[in-house]
């Protein structure tokens, strides 16, 4: 089993294997756990940033919803002013027409008694006129008093019976 | 089992023995772990493809093998110790199964386990061991290191001692041990089957099993060697105990 004792191997064992430690560790195991160290972080990172989005979108939608609600009750505002508005506006048009109305026909009375007035004016005059003409035609019928009074009264009747 | 070794003197020095073959057998482990993982290891990509992976998985294993023995902040300085321990314990161990080289002459082996050299078993061994102590004395300081041969109770300081001597032996006669026996038996039943045709068809089959148990003793001692190692370790720079 043992012929003499070759310490000199155990020395070399020991020298070679810190060598092949060394050796390894530089060009073959080294290198592959930097690679792990920095995957494992990446992955990490990966993580931690999908979070990071994540809540981010969460907080985005609730700020849309919100959004939306704001802008769903402004819309609900703005459509009831409008329809107070319009209301207010229909019924000032109405009020408005009515007054014009009344005063269209106000005018109108005022222009109709006007008319009226000016007619009877030339009513009269003319009945002046054609009273002067009968007493001219009187006058060259020398009629007699009773005749001349008959006369008269039959004349302002016809003419009052006209009026 | 008239077996010799290729044993020479330097400068003609009797104290200056030196086995050929065991500085044969390290040179080419050690050769063969350091250009199978130097060549498994020269596209390193972030996302990790083939031998990659592989070596990927060897660290992890590693990794899960030192986070079981101790805090993984301590741990992390002996991954490439472990790692370097088990590839090269396991390739020794693997280096005798196909074959064993020895001289037709006067039997002089010249290729077989380095592992199954009690002295270079014996000698990792101690290393691993001394490797313990330097690490509890670098981490905990020496004040701390002394203290720990009096925990939990003073009196058991001769038997903590004992037991630094006792870890040393076990850890290199066991791999020494599996080693050795898994060598002889093969050279056994490769020598009675080379002996005569019958023979040989009879031990062919016994053969291959134990080559198989073979691989399988060898992975084990391999795997052991470094799980222990991590063990003592963590015996030594742990301080919750």
């Amino acid at each position: 089993m043992i012929q003499e004792f070759t310490w000199l191997d155990a020395i070399y064992q020991l020298a070679a294997f810190s060598v092949l430690l060394l050796v390894l560790k530089k060009y073959a195991f080294g290198p592959i756990m930097d690679m792990m160290a920095k995957r494992e972080k990446h992955v990490a990172d990966q993580i931690s940033s999908a979070e990071k989005n994540r809540e981010e979108a969460e907080k985005y939608l609730t700020e849309q919803r919100e959004a939306i609600q704001e802008a769903r009750n402004e819309a609900n505002v703005i459509v009831d002013n409008a329809k107070k508005m319009s209301n207010q506006q229909a019924s000032e048009i109405l009020d408005k027409a009515r007054k014009e109305s009344e005063r269209l026909k106000e005018t109108a009375l005022v222009e109709i008694n006007t008319e009226k007035e000016r007619a009877v004016a030339a009513l009269r005059e003319q009945v002046a006129t054609l009273s002067v003409l009968v007493a001219s035609k009187v006058i060259e019928k020398e009629l007699d008093d009773q005749e001349q009074e008959r006369l008269i009264q039959e004349t302002l009747r016809e003419v009052g019976g006209n009026l | 089992m008239d077996q010799h070794y290729p044993i020479i003197h330097l400068f003609d020095n009797p104290n200056l023995a030196v086995n050929l073959s065991n500085i044969l057998m390290i040179t080419v482990s050690m050769l063969i772990v350091f250009l199978v993982t130097f060549f498994m290891s020269r596209t390193i990509k972030m996302y990790p493809t083939g031998a990659q992976n592989a070596l990927e998985f060897l660290v992890q294993f590693i990794k899960n093998i030192i986070s079981s023995t101790m805090d993984w902040e301590k741990g992390k300085n002996f991954v490439m110790l472990a790692l370097t321990l088990i590839l090269y314990v396991f390739v020794a161990n693997m280096a005798g199964i196909p074959f064993e080289l020895a001289t037709k002459a006067d039997h002089t082996v010249w290729w077989r386990s380095p592992t199954a050299d009690p002295i270079l078993a014996l000698s990792l061994a101690i290393m691993a061991i001394a490797l313990t102590h330097i690490y509890g004395v670098k981490m905990k300081g020496a004040k701390e290191y002394g203290r720990d041969y009096f925990k939990p109770v003073p009196f058991l300081f001769p038997f903590k001692l004992i037991e630094e001597f006792s870890n040393t032996l076990t850890l290199g006669m066991r791999l020494f041990g599996n080693i050795f026996a898994k060598e002889v038996l093969m050279v056994l039943l490769v020598s009675l089957g080379t002996s005569s045709l019958l023979w040989g068809a009879v031990s062919f089959l016994p053969l291959i099993v134990w080559q198989g148990f073979g691989i399988f003793i060898g992975s084990l001692q391999a795997f052991i060697f470094a799980m222990l190692t991590m063990v003592y370790m963590s015996h030594k720079v742990s301080e919750d105990h």
